[in-house]
């Protein structure tokens, strides 16, 4: 069985007389272990799911879904006190941002003790050498003196690796990394993912990797979900969809990744923009960018069908089995 | 830490030489003079009234009068009252304390109610509570402190009779003053002989209340709409959001991690509303007939009681000074990156 299962999975914001679906219709499943990419331009609504599957909407979403279910536990039917005890403990986050995603009145192994003390009531001498340990296995230097650092004395970099030693605290099944080295500088960006991709495996996680960087989730996942305007376009295997992008749309992204356009005069890039709440076309949600646009896909909406290891959202996929 | 202290003092000087200026002027600017205000109704004579004039060395030029001033403030000569013969410190510290009791009663019910109000009109932006108590503290800020606490004696004293119309204490009690705080004296006092002074603690309490509630009205108010706006922005941080991903409860999130970063402005602000409570005393303190300095000095201006005034004032402002001070201290405490700054 798989660690998290998503099937159906809408989530709207906005008033009922007016809505606007973030999500639509998603599905998703992450075995334990591995490493799943998902992709897409912003507004696609990558984050949004990963924030309605930890119940952090707040109540401003309203989320809807066929089976939302992590380790046996259905998350749709749970209360919040239940979930609290997996969040941040089974399943944990690291967020984009890592300037302002630790809290700045307080010390860094403060912030760190606290998820122990939370989920795993460690107390005292014990608490604060797990924590050290934490920050040792971030590779931190100086660990020592660094937990009574406050966060703003810390740079990007060193603020992510304490927040990736809050994320794995508590041994988490699944570690969802939202553009977790988006802010950061290039020099950075590689060894946090080493660092994130080095944990998993010791660890054993799973790891969700959002991102729009399609060269990261080509070196270190196994699968990947492309997302359009709250949809899943396509999923499958990472080669197969490296090698044979099925989706116009994540043929688009490939192209407009620089190293694919070595010689070529221009970069890539397909114009138009992500349809918003009200300017949503009647048929498929690409048809007013794509290349490869049809009759029928201004008319009529394509599903999710199943396809190599994987599925496609699309009438007319790119890659197919008897061509 | 320390020179952080160091620099906030520094600026102090020249805000103690401002206070000086403004308040000799000020009472010189009112008409009439201490020897006329005292005579009263009497014809006076005018060689009389010049040789009092001169025993109290305010025949001397005005500059002079003022060199004077600073001369005994340097030398830490605060003067006698023009009236009682007494000390201006005397008077201040007998009757300090029955203001002190009043202002810390009246920010303690401002903070508590102020700070609550706020973050639950935060947590339920938009609802009927938040737009209710946000409509309440206008209500409350705009609202004239002399006519607040007429509307409330009539009502709770004078209607209702729950509570007294004046004073700190029912004159039936005989209590001797150790503190100077009412409801310490009263309570040791009825705990050394209870059939005595037996409800002492309850009658200081019923007198205190309506007094404090009227000052802290403001104070209440600033407080609760400061907080509202201050949580509603640390609300959208994304320290809270890492804070909810940890699987905290929403009390602590709320109440640790939110507060906490917006409690920063909100210090600032109560801080600020000490000189706010000073002034509000002499409204407050006048209308309750409460033995405080806002009322000594009321009666101060009304004597023309120039040491009395000047250094009344000098020393309130002084307070409020150093309780502004001691809020950017506790700000660096509370704001880390405040403390650490070169």
């Amino acid at each position: 069985m798989s660690l998290l299962q998503i099937k159906n999975l809408s989530v709207e914001f906005g008033s009922d007389k007016n809505p606007f679906r973030a999500v639509e219709g998603l599905d998703l499943t992450v075995d334990q272990g591995e490493i799943v990419g998902i992709v897409g331009e912003s507004g696609s609504g990558k984050s949004v799911t990963m924030m309605a599957m930890m119940g952090l909407l707040e109540g401003q979403g309203r989320i809807v879904a066929d089976k939302l279910q992590f380790d046996g536990k259905n998350l749709l039917t749970i209360s919040a006190r239940e979930r609290r005890k997996i969040v941040g403990k089974d399943i944990s986050m690291i967020f984009q941002d890592p300037m302002t995603a630790l809290n700045p009145s307080f010390t860094v192994g403060y912030q760190i003790m606290e998820v122990l003390k939370l989920h795993q009531g460690l107390r005292g001498a014990a608490l604060k050498a797990r924590a050290l340990e934490l920050m040792e296995m971030v590779e931190i230097p100086a660990a020592a003196s660094r937990l009574s650092a406050y966060p703003h004395q810390l740079s990007g970099g060193m603020s992510q690796r304490v927040a990736i030693a809050m994320a794995i605290a508590c041994n988490p099944k699944l570690l969802i990394a939202d553009e977790p080295t988006t802010a950061l500088d290039v020099t950075i960006q590689a060894q946090i993912m080493e660092l994130l991709v080095s944990l998993q495996q010791s660890q054993n996680m799973a790891l969700i990797l959002i991102t729009h960087d399609l060269a990261v989730v080509a070196e270190v996942a196994q699968r990947l979900a492309v997302m359009y305007a709250g949809q899943v376009a396509e999923m499958g295997q990472v080669p197969d969809i490296f090698r044979h992008p099925s989706h116009p749309y994540t043929e688009a992204l490939l192209k407009s990744i620089p190293e694919h356009s070595k010689g070529a005069h221009r970069l890539s890039t397909l114009p138009g923009i992500v349809p918003g709440q009200y300017d949503r076309p009647s048929g498929c949600l690409l048809s007013p960018r794509c290349p490869y646009v049809q009759e029928r896909c201004r008319a009529e909406r394509p599903a999710l069908t199943a396809q190599r290891q994987g599925a496609v959202r699309c009438h007319f996929p790119l890659y197919d089995k008897e061509s | 830490m320390f020179s952080f202290i160091l620099r906030r003092l520094g600026l102090l000087l020249p805000t103690f030489f401002g206070i000086t200026l403004i308040t000799f002027g000020l009472i010189r600017l009112i008409p009439g003079d201490p020897v006329e205000v005292m005579v009263g109704e009497r014809t006076l004579d005018p060689q009389m009234h010049a040789d009092a004039m001169h025993r109290l060395g305010l025949d001397k030029p005005i500059y002079l009068q003022y060199v004077d001033y600073l001369h005994n403030l340097a030398t830490g000569h605060l003067g006698e009252s023009l009236v009682t013969k007494d000390s201006v410190w005397k008077e201040f510290t007998t009757l300090f304390p029955a203001t002190l009791e009043l202002a810390v009663m009246a920010m303690l019910f401002a903070a508590v109610f102020g700070l609550l109000a706020g973050v639950i009109a935060a947590i339920k932006r938009g609802s009927i509570f938040d737009h209710g108590v946000m409509g309440l503290a206008l209500t409350g800020f705009s609202m004239p402190i002399f006519w607040w606490g007429l509307i409330l004696i009539m009502f709770f004293s004078v209607k209702l009779g729950w509570t007294p119309v004046s004073g700190r204490l029912d004159l039936a009690f005989d209590i001797a003053p150790r503190t100077g705080f009412m409801l310490i004296d009263a309570w040791l006092a009825e705990a050394a002989d209870p059939s005595l002074n037996a409800g002492a603690f309850k009658d200081a309490l019923k007198h205190l209340i309506l007094p404090a509630i009227v000052l802290g009205t403001i104070p209440l108010a600033v407080i609760a709409r400061m907080t509202r706006s201050s949580m509603l922005e640390v609300l959208r941080e994304d320290y809270v959001r890492t804070a909810r991903a940890k699987g905290l409860s929403p009390a602590r999130v709320i109440f640790i991690h939110t507060l906490r970063n917006a409690m920063i402005p909100v210090l600032t602000v109560m801080g600020l509303q000490v000189g706010t409570l000073m002034g509000g005393a002499v409204l407050t303190e006048t209308i309750f007939s409460w033995p405080g300095i806002g009322k000594w000095l009321i009666d101060a201006i009304s004597r023309r009681d120039y040491p009395v005034v000047q250094n009344g004032i000098l020393m309130v402002a002084t307070l409020v000074i150093l309780v502004n001070f001691i809020v950017d201290i506790l700000y660096g405490i509370a704001n880390p990156r405040i403390r650490h700054a070169k």
